[in-house]
């Protein structure tokens, strides 16, 4: 059914004991066109415009677990494209195009809201960085732009901007498209639209092998739940990517940390846009729900284990009460970690393997919701076409081979 | 916060007294002029990222500052043996190491 005021009312009448699911999980069929491996936004996405775009509608979604239940249940929601790169610049800002108008073309509120990403600059280092990814993003059309100490307490009233504070304020980068958007309405809301154009969403599902046939091309995957053959397969497998690439005989130039996160007990709206402090680790948001939403650096070591140490969210809360005083007694709620997958320039992978009928998705590290969308939208056209096009042809596996980084690493001096 | 034996100071330390090295036993290239790029990548770049026991390096850096081995579990966390640095890899340690 079309969600809309009319059929607000009319479930409001029936006391909302009468609205129809809005998608069906599904039993495995033997054969596919097509198999995302991973039912994260991205995934699920890629599975939507699979469809909606390019009319493949014999796809399956298969997730270990529940979709959205990943990285893209744990993320802190930041939406915005002023990376310095034009590749960057690029690949980012198709995704927040898509993310005009995603509520409306899903008819399912995914609640973007462009409030507005600030980056706060702490030192003389921060100004002359922001201020070059500013003109580089300007150039890029990707709208970005300084504001002094004053604009941006006048623009977030809880900063702290005294000169005599431990991270004092010269000053921050604007994004004003950026913001948040809810994170498991992103992953619900495609599922909707999937299922509906006759896409299986196979849940508790997890892959366990990837078969292929004599001249190497893919033949489909070994799961709990049987074998289903398919000659194309795109993996969005987040942090579990080197797992499932492995199935597949290959080796991938990534690692996986722990990230953290965690919320607040809910207040009255005191925060009205997104601040980050790439200096000190502090993402802070507040939610919808009226939680404070604080994102940290990660974990230094290798893990796949869904929770970090204590010393890092103490380091980030920390900074936090440095930076906005007025929250030094709120308590936290909860606390969580998602399993990031970094690849050493710190940009994505997003394209064709070596294995023919193999694409991957992966490596967007700390980063990967905001470019859900675009991700997914790229992901796609690459298993539509079995070929990049022109936004993520950059981001190919093998410039780790050829040197053709798109080295956004270098480029902050943070992990994004 | 991992709590992590050095086997040089023969001490249980809290983990901010350390720093991760990444991979362990990854051989330094004895002649890198005649390398391929192939080589290079799989040196500089490719990792095995283990979903389990998991070879890596620690730096006792508030401490002896000497670089050791540890095996950790990535599932658990669990560390199941630290080792200096040119040891082998206990064999007792190697199972579970899938990649």
């Amino acid at each position: 059914m079309r969600y809309s005021a009319l059929s607000l009312l009319r479930n409001a009448l029936s006391g909302h004991r009468s609205w129809p699911v809005a998608w069906r999980d599904a039993a495995p069929k033997p054969r596919y066109d097509a198999v995302i491996i991973g039912g994260g936004g991205h995934g699920v996405g890629a599975a939507y415009y699979l469809a909606k775009k390019y009319g493949i509608t014999n796809v399956a979604v298969i997730e270990k677990g529940w979709i959205g239940g990943g990285n893209a249940g744990r993320n802190t929601t930041i939406i915005r494209s002023n990376y310095l790169y034009d590749e960057s610049a690029h690949l980012y800002d198709h995704a927040v195009k898509l993310w005009d108008g995603l509520s409306q073309e899903l008819n399912y509120n995914v609640m973007y809201s462009k409030r507005g990403v600030l980056m706060l600059a702490h030192n003389v280092h921060d100004i002359q960085s922001f201020k070059r990814h500013i003109h580089a993003n300007r150039l890029n059309g990707v709208d970005n732009e300084w504001l002094t100490a004053d604009e941006c307490k006048a623009y977030c009233p809880p900063l702290d901007i005294a000169p005599n504070a431990r991270h004092p304020v010269l000053g921050g980068a604007l994004q004003r498209r950026g913001g948040t958007a809810r994170h498991d309405s992103v992953v619900w809301g495609y599922a909707r639209g999937a299922v509906a154009m006759g896409v299986d969403i196979i849940q508790n599902c997890a892959v366990t092998g990837i078969r292929r046939g004599p001249d190497g091309a893919v033949l489909g995957v070994d799961t709990e739940k049987g074998f289903i053959g398919a000659k194309k397969i795109g993996v969005s497998a987040a942090g579990n990517t080197s797992v499932v690439m492995d199935m597949a005989g290959l080796r991938f130039p990534l690692e996986s940390y722990p990230l953290q996160a965690l919320v607040s007990e809910p207040v009255k709206p005191i925060f009205p846009c997104v601040v980050m402090s790439n200096t000190v680790h502090a993402y802070i948001s507040q939610s919808d729900k009226g939680e404070l939403v604080i994102g940290a650096g990660t974990d230094q070591y290798v893990s796949y284990s869904q929770r970090g140490a204590m010393h890092i969210l103490e380091h980030t809360l920390a900074a936090i009460c440095e930076i906005f005083p007025i929250f030094t007694r709120m308590r936290m709620l909860r606390s969580w970690a998602g399993v990031v997958d970094v690849t050493p320039d710190r940009s994505p992978i997003l394209g064709k393997t070596p294995v023919p009928g193999l694409y991957i998705n992966c490596g967007w590290g700390t980063g990967g919701f905001k470019a859900t969308p675009g991700a997914a939208d790229l992901l796609a056209y690459t298993i539509a076409h079995d070929a990049p096009n022109a936004i993520n042809a950059p981001f190919t596996l093998d410039r780790f081979r050829t040197g053709r980084f798109i080295d956004e690493a270098a480029a902050a001096a943070v992990a994004h | 916060m991992l709590l992590i034996h050095c086997p040089y100071c023969a001490e249980d330390r809290p983990e901010v007294e350390f720093t991760y090295g990444g991979e362990a036993h990854i051989a330094r290239p004895l002649d890198p002029s005649t390398l391929t790029d192939v080589e290079w990548e799989g040196y500089l770049y490719l990792r095995k990222n283990t979903r389990g026991d998991h070879a890596e390096r620690w730096r006792h850096m508030h401490g002896c500052a000497r670089y050791f081995n540890a095996v950790r579990n990535t599932v658990t966390d669990r560390i199941e043996v630290t080792y200096k640095a040119g040891e082998a890899r206990p064999p007792e340690h190697v199972a579970g190491d899938a990649a």
